[in-house]
């Protein structure tokens, strides 16, 4: 996504430019339309699907069903169109979506399988059920906000690592990603010091300290285009920014 | 594929994401000292003066610039405030991530209510409480209002120095003097003016805010009377009981409408200053009896003086020899 990329100039690192997925989804042209849907479904299918595991607890193939299902009355029913961002976030109406779904399961015994003549979402549902292994048992019982929303966080810091990194490489600097990846994701890489990221990747403490800086600045940059997309007015990018950052602002 | 983030990982990628990008600059990051309500402040190091000082960066989000012309408005409102009780700035200017910064003195030192912990003596405590009042009153004299004094704003370092911080959410009362702070800092003053309550907003700390400020009514420098009046009652909280000389400092330093109040903090800082001295307060009238006593028991050495004086000059007409 090129766009993406052009955010921000020397002076101006806060997108403000960019269209809410809100606005996007209700583009009169369906490419539009379908790429603003694309992306949304890239950041929350995940939450979504671990939601409806941990918090509805439902088996892998039950959830499975209800997270297509989801997303498919999300473009049926139009029901971004009823999304009012001056009452809620964009995060909790998608929750509360979700939560009216599975809470209307057992009296639609009727509901249709998604499947046959229906598109499935081509969504990677090993890899998230195998993420669900690596969580704290104490997951579970966070309230169904806490839950949604880290799970949406690390969607989000998810999808902006794998930007960032395709970023990286493509710009030559895949050395950058490498000290973020080794300093700020690996377990125990704050255990290391400069020097010892310096002897790993073979160029000087310097140098660590600015790649170091350059790849974490580049990943703010890409959280925060990233969360404008998915917030719908300033202010929800705020308290968003607040939740998924810790920024107060 | 994305990959899989640990709890631990994400918080530290926020941490990541928060922290200032300092390439290019003459600062190299040590540590994060804190978060405040607008930014965070990082230790950092001066490399061409060898030293550590504290920088207060906005955090990451500021998509319409609010936090930007709080962050400056703030740096020059301490920059225009010479004085030995507020910390100094040294620097103010934009990192080239778009985040505007300024850095300070890095204060070593313990918050007030941790210091207190330490001080058991009232007499003390209460000259402590006059240093704070001498750089508030000083602020105010030069029109500004700092709306969020509490103990934990407030520094005691290891040579006794007291230091009013985070002046974050003070305010220019003159017009004047804002709509000057504005121009030169390319903000209209009507945004400027804006900010201390953007979003509608209460700005400040229950429990040591005034009665008009927690309304979000408009202040003036009673609203910091109170306040101080608050951090007061806490550092005399132990006494026990409270002399009612300084009780009644307390309650109209506190009065709930702010005409009922000290009109200045010079006047709060008098009646306390002479509470220490044994002196009359004006906050607490007494009667004829009680100011006599008062009288005797200051000048106590005068008198004895006198007496064995007059008892030496009686005893020596009565002993002549005839």
């Amino acid at each position: 996504m090129p766009e993406d990329t052009q955010i921000g100039g020397a002076r101006q690192h806060f997108p403000t430019t960019r269209w809410s997925i809100i606005e996007r989804t209700r583009s009169s042209q369906a490419e539009e339309r379908q790429r603003a849907l694309d992306g949304l479904i890239s950041a929350y299918w995940k939450p979504v699907y671990k939601y409806i595991r941990l918090h509805w607890k439902k088996e892998n193939e039950e959830a499975k069903d209800l997270t297509q299902e989801f997303f498919a009355r999300l473009v049926e029913k139009n029901l971004l169109d009823r999304f009012d961002p001056s009452r809620a976030r964009l995060r909790t109406y998608l929750r509360v979506c979700v939560d009216g779904l599975v809470m209307n399961e057992d009296k639609a015994a009727q509901r249709v399988k998604r499947g046959g003549d229906v598109t499935l979402l081509p969504l990677d549902f090993e890899t998230a059920e195998g993420e669900l292994k690596e969580l704290p048992v104490a997951a579970t019982a966070d309230n169904p906000e806490e839950l949604f929303s880290r799970e949406f966080a690390r969607s989000l810091f998810g999808l902006a690592l794998e930007r960032l990194r395709s970023e990286c490489a493509a710009n030559g600097k895949t050395i950058h990603f490498q000290l973020l990846e080794l300093y700020d994701i690996e377990e125990g890489g704050r255990q290391l010091t400069y020097e010892d990221l310096a002897r790993w990747s073979g160029i000087k403490t310097t140098d660590v300290t600015n790649h170091l800086a350059h790849a974490r600045k580049e990943f703010r940059r890409i959280v925060l285009a990233e969360l404008r997309t998915m917030t719908a007015s300033e202010e929800e990018f705020r308290r968003e920014a607040h939740t998924l950052l810790g920024v107060k602002l | 594929m994305t990959r899989f983030l640990s709890d631990s990982a994400i918080e530290r990628l926020r941490e990541a994401a928060d922290s200032p990008y300092l390439t290019g600059t003459r600062y190299r990051l040590v540590d994060k000292l804190g978060q405040g309500g607008m930014g965070g402040v990082f230790r950092v190091e001066d490399t061409a003066l060898d030293r550590q000082v504290a920088m207060k960066v906005i955090s990451v989000a500021d998509p319409d610039g609010t936090g930007c012309a709080r962050l400056l408005q703030e740096a020059r409102i301490i920059a225009k405030l010479e004085h030995p009780g507020i910390v100094p700035v040294h620097d103010a200017g934009l990192l080239s991530d778009g985040r505007p910064y300024y850095t300070m003195k890095l204060v070593q030192g313990q918050r007030l209510e941790e210091r207190v912990a330490t001080v058991p003596a009232l007499s003390d405590r209460l000259r402590i409480f006059l240093r704070i009042c001498d750089a508030v009153a000083f602020a105010h004299a030069h029109g500004v209002l700092h709306r969020d004094l509490k103990p934990s704003n407030v520094m005691v370092g290891p040579f006794g120095e007291v230091l009013v911080m985070d002046w974050g959410l003070s305010k220019l009362v003159a017009e004047k003097a804002e709509s000057s702070v504005s121009q030169s800092a390319g903000l209209s003053p009507k945004k400027l003016g804006n900010t201390a309550t953007a979003h509608g907003t209460v700005l400040g700390t229950p429990g040591f805010m005034a009665p008009e400020q927690t309304r979000g009514e408009s202040v003036d420098q009673r609203a910091d009377v109170y306040s101080l009046g608050a951090i007061l009652q806490s550092l005399s909280a132990e006494a026990s009981p409270v002399p009612r000389a300084l009780a009644a400092i307390r309650k109209q330093a506190m009065a709930e409408d702010s005409a009922g109040r000290y009109q200045t903090v010079t006047d709060l800082a008098t009646d306390v200053a002479h509470f220490l001295d044994g002196l009359p307060v004006s906050a607490y009238p007494e009667g004829l009896v009680t100011r006599c006593w008062r009288w005797i028991v200051r000048n106590r050495v005068w008198i004895l003086l006198l007496l064995a004086y007059v008892v030496a000059r009686a005893l020596l007409i009565f002993f002549r020899p005839r």
